[in-house]
């Protein structure tokens, strides 16, 4: 398997801090690949050293093999589209998506076929005198990937690109963008703090904390079985509990809640349940499955996303659970008793 | 009191300040202008004081060389001004900036005289200049730099960089440093940046700033008088000498308004040469 990027041991110093902390990964060719977390992380010092925008302290940068360091933004098989995407505002569409050709000084007809192959691929035909000032959020959005793909860069970077644009048109532009990278190959490498964007683009996902990788792997596994607590609490939703004691098979949580586990070999400091774990009116036998009762506090509606928070009886503490909105529980109310059940599997204890 | 009532308050004060001391004073020396004393004493309605412009050459000879250098000065404004707005705006932090900005506005506290008296200071033949460039051994007899073209340059030049500097800095302000490494991700080189992206995005800015230092440049009156030689005459000194030594008001009128017209109508060439246009120029 050849890999279009690989990292190797990079650490980026900003004084005492370290940004980047000794990182080491492989992106394999023509994947969608998402670097995960929140701000601050290091993920935009970890994209701007691949630009060539910030050089590494320690470490290397290989792109087909071939070393990075040293290598000015302009010279790099790597383009980047920015969060704001810095679209030049005193040119037209065309002239914006053949900047970059124009540089390479490649003939005159050769640019205006590409760039006209580029802007009908991105569905921007008929556009190529428009000022980027006049074009809809998606549309601008749209020239600015043009811009970096005519170049046909060995990998392209995308720094949170969907941000500023509204909920609606994000979701749209998440599949857009998916399909985009499916049809051209481009290996794609996308900076985002929005779990959805990464979860539902990507082939693999890195989850960055601190400066350092937590985990990197594949959405669904980031999602159903994360490596550390940070993963747990920072991938989709989860209700977090401290573990003060695990004896027999069974943990006891800060303010008292008993739950069975059987099956692990250490002494948990840290428990997780997603909202979607707990099993509405669950059967009283069932294998590996512990019951606990608990009051209804809220429902918060919000339609396939619906939730409600409940307050457990033994421990007092309050727990979000999945709402499915189906006839079952359409009576439910606030205040009512409510019995829920708990695989043994759905629980995720971490050392840390 | 009513909302027109209240408008009304806030205006009057405007209309009077524009009034007595722009449109009333500009309309007498325009009707001034226009008059000619007849060698009988009676005062008739003529065009003889715009005619003498034209028809003596040192009038319009002298007011080609002031456009000239006040051209010149503009463009060496932008040349010496333009790497000092880029690195306050773009390379230095921004907690600097505005102390470096805050140092930009000292020549302007000063005033104009005496910042002109201190370039005589530096540039006459016992001046500092000359004095270091002895003691170093470079020259034998001082260089000849005060009261010359070269010292009413610098003068000038000095004066107006400021007015050059401000609204090139706000429009490098307002641009995103992003575009600059978008531009340098896509393969441009630092040239090539400049040109087609930096030059473009401050146009209105360098334009703004340009207008305000040659029209400040062509109608200043202290440097040329004072750092410029006898063979640097400036059309200012020419108006100066109609009202204040021949008496003759109704010329120095004509000269006057001369000048508004022709420096505004080189201003207006420059814009359609360049393909601006006034009104973005203010944005």
């Amino acid at each position: 398997m050849s890999y279009v990027l690989e990292i190797i041991n990079v650490t980026k110093k900003f004084g005492e801090h370290k940004a980047v902390d000794a990182v080491s990964f492989n992106v394999e060719d023509g994947g969608f690949f998402s670097i995960l977390g929140g701000s601050g992380c290091g993920k935009t010092t970890l994209l701007r050293m691949i630009s060539g925008f910030e050089e590494v302290t320690e470490g290397e940068l290989l792109v087909r093999g071939v070393s990075m360091n040293g290598i000015p933004p302009e010279k790099r098989p790597v383009n980047i589209v920015f969060q704001n995407l810095a679209l030049f505002p005193m040119m037209n569409v065309e002239r914006n998506v053949a900047f970059g050709l124009q540089r390479r000084k490649l003939p005159r007809n050769e640019v205006r076929t590409r760039v006209a192959e580029m802007l009908e691929r991105v569905g921007l035909l008929g556009f190529e005198k428009k000022k980027v000032t006049e074009l809809s959020g998606g549309q601008r959005q749209r020239v600015a990937i043009a811009r970096s793909l005519v170049l046909r860069p060995s990998i392209l970077l995308l720094d949170e690109p969907l941000g500023a644009l509204d909920r609606k048109l994000r979701e749209h532009m998440k599949v857009e963008l998916k399909v985009l990278q499916k049809e051209i190959g481009t290996t794609f490498i996308y900076i985002t703090h929005d779990q959805s964007e990464a979860l539902v683009m990507s082939d693999r996902v890195a989850v960055m904390n601190e400066g350092r990788f937590e985990q990197i792997d594949t959405p669904k596994n980031l999602y159903k079985n994360p490596k550390t607590s940070f993963v747990a609490g920072f991938v989709g939703e989860s209700n977090e509990f401290d573990v003060v004691s695990y004896n027999n098979g069974v943990l006891t949580t800060e303010h008292g809640l008993k739950i069975k586990k059987s099956r692990i070999d250490f002494v948990p400091k840290k428990l997780f349940i997603r909202p979607e774990a707990f099993v509405l009116d669950s059967p009283e036998d069932l294998p590996d499955v512990d019951l606990v009762s608990t009051k209804v506090k809220t429902i918060l509606f919000d339609g396939s996303n619906t939730k409600i928070s409940v307050l457990i009886k033994e421990s007092n503490d309050e727990v979000l659970i999945s709402f499915p909105q189906n006839a079952k529980f359409e009576n439910l109310q606030e205040g009512d008793d409510l019995q829920v059940g708990i695989h043994q599997d759905d629980l995720k204890c971490y050392r840390e | 009191m009513s909302k027109r009532g209240t408008f009304y308050l806030l205006i009057v004060p405007v209309i009077l300040w524009l009034a007595v001391l722009i449109v009333i004073p500009h309309m007498d020396m325009m009707y001034r202008s226009f008059r000619l004393e007849t060698d009988d004493g009676a005062m008739v309605y003529s065009l003889s004081n715009y005619l003498v412009f034209f028809q003596d050459q040192i009038y319009w000879l002298t007011f080609v060389k002031t456009a000239v250098y006040s051209i010149g000065v503009t463009v060496l404004a932008f040349i010496v001004t333009f790497p000092v707005a880029f690195y306050l705006t773009k390379v230095v932090k921004v907690s600097y900036s505005s102390f470096m900005t805050l140092l930009l506005l000292i020549p302007i506290w000063i005033g104009e005289l005496v910042t002109v008296y201190g370039w005589m200071i530096l540039l006459r033949d016992n001046g500092v200049i000359n004095t270091f460039l002895m003691n170093i051994g470079l020259i034998d007899s001082p260089i000849e730099m005060l009261f010359t073209n070269f010292s009413m340059t610098i003068g000038l030049l000095y004066m107006s960089m400021l007015f050059m500097i401000i609204p090139m800095m706000s429009a490098l302000d307002s641009m995103d440093d992003s575009l600059i490494e978008a531009a340098s991700d896509l393969g441009a080189s630092k040239w090539t940046i400049f040109r087609q992206i930096v030059i473009p995005y401050t146009t209105p800015g360098i334009t703004s700033g340009g207008i305000i230092v040659f029209m400040l440049v062509i109608g200043d009156y202290v440097a040329p008088n004072i750092l410029g030689g006898k063979s640097s005459l400036w059309f200012t000194e020419q108006i100066y000498n109609k009202f204040l030594e021949s008496f003759n008001w109704n010329e120095g009128a004509a000269f006057g308004f001369l000048l508004l017209v022709l420096s505004s109508t080189i201003v207006w060439v420059a814009l359609k040469l360049s393909g601006q246009k006034l009104e973005k120029v203010g944005s």
